[in-house]
């Protein structure tokens, strides 16, 4: 395994020129047994983005005030953690779990709470089992307000009965089909309606001092209900077995290991992978640390471009490279590394936190090497490549791909007249738009 | 091309980009009269042999026969420069400022550094010294200006792109550039395409995405692009004529810098040559006609990181080399003349037996515009350009 290819594999691309030290395997694992290493500045949690959110609506305050600076403030502490982790696997792990998860900007109400999701509901599970990030994010006020959950109510509930309004399967559905067993497992919509009646009550108290997630016993489904051929009974623990049951699923894992292998190690996933990646889960009760680690085993791991660089895996990259960023970002200043960061998701076709459906972002290259697509990474990074001022382009692009970086880039960054000529072909190479 | 005034409280200069080409100004304190100058840095180094040709010379010939175009007063040859020296064909207007006393070469100039990176001398150019440092030599020649920054407006200007190193230190630099005019020319496209010809996904991808941009299918199987191409506007003359507008503004900056890429001509020179040239000639121009009635009181000072081998190389160009020459353009300019001390291109008179050996330090050129034109004071020079006793060349300017 070449550590080169692990750093742009399961990482973001190195900072400048500094490589780590340590063999590359022990690297990684050394990431994930450690404490995230993450610090977010200037951000508060869930409860401060709904009383936000509250605020703005008892008080019919135009223009998103109150929650506007809550998301910039998210958006720049922790894309400067993207731009400066020193543990980039497990933030890799930790942008990729919250894209299984997918919580979009483009429903409104998620504005927010969205950064404190990522956080509080994926981050500190990225190496823990899988079930408890599952019923950690079931129970987050985002995913409830994003798929609809908290507005779900039973239709033989005391509430139901009283409001005539019934279920709503939105989450049920895409737990069940995205995050979960996934169709191979062959439930049928009767489980999707036991499901989102399980899950009614599930709901977000708006009203209390530090507002949250609530179970709300009047809008739940009286009496037990059968969800893939087990009986859960009625109240909020039928939901919390059921995600026990759902987040600990042989078709879950397969699930999960067919989209791990398809974001660290192909397109194609290969079944032989998939099904180690599978007996790690099975073996070890859903343990993604294990798992991922496990990831770094498979032959493929360390092949120097088998993946091809999303939009923002391209953007950090890129800038990561530069050693750009460094100063915690202002989040109003539109010349803060973060927001570079930011505006050249954007650019680049992968808005933060904008997935445009609840499958989230694609990270195979067939959706992201469109012509145009091509042609918008290298204006942005010649726009970059400007600010560079000192150093050797192609010390930048040994330190960046390694034993990757071809002949022929070479040669055409040695004939460049300006360093930013010279970047701009190594930020344009083929081998550069993979990782 | 809007300036805005918001930013005008962001420091004392501005900086450009536009294609390769790209813009900074810095200010000065002074009345109506001051002096105005301009710095054009020719990124990836100008072959001074082929922009001032010493037809004169007996053994030119010999080093770069494929190379030379033809003696003056033919077809396609050389714009005389006083019977030795002839300008580049494409260079007509500057050959029309010489015409007028407006233009000066001075020959054989190189930095007082020997590399032949581009980077490094490019850095060590910018820095005014044999070494980088953090800050520019007319960053410094500004400071050291009595009475800078007192203008009230019209400085500023950052939105986004880089201040050249040359103008990063003391005084405040902001950068500026126009929206949505921030690509990179069609000959490093090409390079682009090029390079990712053979890969089945980004191959077909910058392929169709160039076409349909409106280039040519030449232009992606990396032929050098025709001069001029026709390509509207020209990013270079834009950002001339702009810094030209900001020059004569009352109370705008009195200091820009501008550079330009296009020169590493390791192959297929004169084809490749022109194309820069013409469109350095057509910015100059550009210069002059924004500035007006204040092209009398400007310098323009091109120069470039170093300058290229003798001999023709074995793909009809040129590598990297040391001494080149420096041109010096304006009203204020004591021009109509070459400067400079040739060195001769005999075998033993060659620098390491294969580039223009330098006789005149570049700084020294700068040196004798920024205290002549500009009035530095003589005492700032050494501040200016460390490692030098404040030497510079004299007479470059004409006695106000």
């Amino acid at each position: 395994m070449q550590l080169s290819g692990v750093i742009n594999r399961f990482g973001w691309g190195e900072r400048g020129l500094v490589l780590p030290q340590e063999a590359s395997r022990d690297w990684l694992a050394a990431q994930l047994q450690g404490p995230d290493e993450a610090r977010f500045t200037g951000v508060g949690d869930t409860a401060d983005g709904l009383i936000a959110l509250r605020t703005q609506r008892q008080e019919k305050l135009q223009g998103d005030p109150l929650v506007k600076p809550i998301l910039r403030a998210e958006i720049a502490t922790q894309l400067d953690g993207l731009l400066m982790t020193g543990q980039p696997f497990r933030e890799r792990l930790a942008w990729f779990w919250f894209n299984h998860f997918t919580v979009s900007l483009r429903q409104g109400s998620t504005r927010g709470v969205v950064g404190a999701y990522m956080r509080e509901a994926i981050r500190p599970h990225v190496t823990g089992r899988f079930e408890d990030m599952l019923l950690a994010v079931m129970r987050h006020p985002a995913m409830l307000m994003y798929l609809d959950n908290a507005s779900s109510i039973g239709p033989d509930s005391p509430a139901g009965r009283k409001s005539h309004k019934g279920l709503n399967e939105n989450l049920a559905r895409e737990c069940l089909e995205l995050h979960t067993v996934s169709p191979a497992a062959g439930y049928t919509q009767a489980d999707v309606t036991a499901f989102a009646a399980i899950l009614t009550g599930w709901g977000i108290d708006m009203h209390a001092d530090r507002p949250g997630f609530v179970f709300r016993g009047k809008a739940h489904e009286p009496g037990a209900k059968t969800l893939l051929g087990q009986v859960f009974p009625e109240g909020e623990e039928g939901g919390v077995q059921a995600l026990h049951v759902l987040g600990t699923h042989p078709a879950t894992y397969r699930h999960i290991a067919t989209q791990l292998v398809g974001h660290f190690i192909s397109d194609t996933p290969a079944p032989r992978d998939v099904a180690r990646i599978v007996s790690v889960l099975q073996a070890s009760g859903g343990d993604l640390g294990a798992a991922s680690l496990a990831l770094a085993d498979l032959p493929d791991a360390g092949r120097p471009g088998g993946k091809f660089r999303a939009p923002m895996d391209y953007a950090t990259a890129v800038m990561r490279a530069l050693s750009l960023g460094g100063a915690p970002s202002g989040p109003d200043d539109p010349h803060a590394p973060a927001h570079s960061l930011l505006d050249a998701f954007a650019k680049l076709g992968q808005p933060l936190w904008t997935a445009p459906l609840p499958n989230g972002w694609s990270d195979r290259a067939a959706d992201w090497s469109a012509p145009a697509d091509m042609l918008a990474r290298t204006d942005w990074a010649w726009r970059m490549a400007a600010h560079v001022r000192s150093g050797d382009p192609l010390d930048i692009a040994h330190a960046a791909l390694g034993p990757a970086l071809r002949r022929p880039t070479v040669l055409a960054m040695r004939q460049a007249g300006s360093r930013q000529d010279a970047l701009t072909l190594l930020f344009s190479s083929p081998e550069f738009q993979r990782r | 091309m809007m300036l805005r005034r918001r930013s005008a409280l962001l420091g004392l200069a501005a900086s450009w980009t536009c294609g390769r080409a790209s813009l900074a100004l810095a200010g000065s304190g002074g009345g109506p009269d001051d002096p105005r100058l301009v710095v054009i840095i020719l990124r990836g180094a100008l072959d001074g042999l082929a922009a001032v040709t010493p037809y004169g010379d007996p053994d030119i010939a010999t080093h770069r026969r494929d190379l030379l175009l033809p003696q003056p007063g033919r077809e396609g040859g050389l714009l005389d420069l006083g019977g030795f020296y002839g300008l580049h064909p494409a260079l007509a207007g500057m050959h029309d400022l010489y015409g007028a006393g407006q233009m000066l070469p001075i020959h054989a100039v190189a930095g007082h550094y020997r590399s032949r990176s581009h980077f490094e001398a490019q850095d060590y150019l910018e820095s005014g010294a044999d070494r980088r440092l953090d800050s520019g030599w007319l960053n410094r020649a500004v400071a050291a200006l009595p009475g800078r920054g007192r203008r009230p407006d019209g400085y500023g200007l950052a939105m986004g792109l880089s201040v050249p190193l040359m103008l990063r230190g003391p005084a405040p630099v902001g950068t500026f550039a126009p929206a949505g005019s921030q690509h990179p020319d069609p000959a490093l496209y090409s390079q682009i395409a090029a390079l990712n010809a053979a890969d089945p996904v980004t191959g077909p991808a910058f392929r169709d995405g160039l076409r349909a941009r409106g280039f040519s299918d030449s232009v992606m199987e990396a032929v050098a692009p025709a001069s001029g191409d026709g390509r509207k506007p020209d990013a270079f003359s834009v950002l001339s004529a702009a810094a030209g507008r900001m020059l004569t503004a009352p109370n705008g900056p009195r200091v820009a810098a501008l550079e330009i890429g296009g020169w590493d001509t390791h192959a297929g020179q004169v084809g490749r040559l022109k194309g820069p040239l013409s469109q350095l000639d057509r910015g100059v121009q550009a210069l002059r006609g924004a500035l007006g009635a204040d092209w009398s009181r400007t310098v323009v000072l091109l120069m470039t990181e170093f300058g290229r081998t003798v001999r023709m190389n074995g793909t009809g160009g040129t590598d990297h080399g040391t001494a080149t020459v420096a041109l010096l353009m304006g009203g204020a300019v004591a021009g109509g003349r070459v400067g400079g001390t040739w060195p001769g291109l005999r075998q033993d008179q060659l620098f390491e037996n294969r580039d223009l050996a330098p006789t005149t330090d570049l700084r020294a050129v700068a040196a004798g515009v920024l205290c002549d034109h500009l009035d530095v004071p003589g005492g700032a020079l050494a501040r200016i350009f460390p490692g030098t006793g404040g030497e510079r060349m004299h007479g470059l300017v004409r006695a106000a």
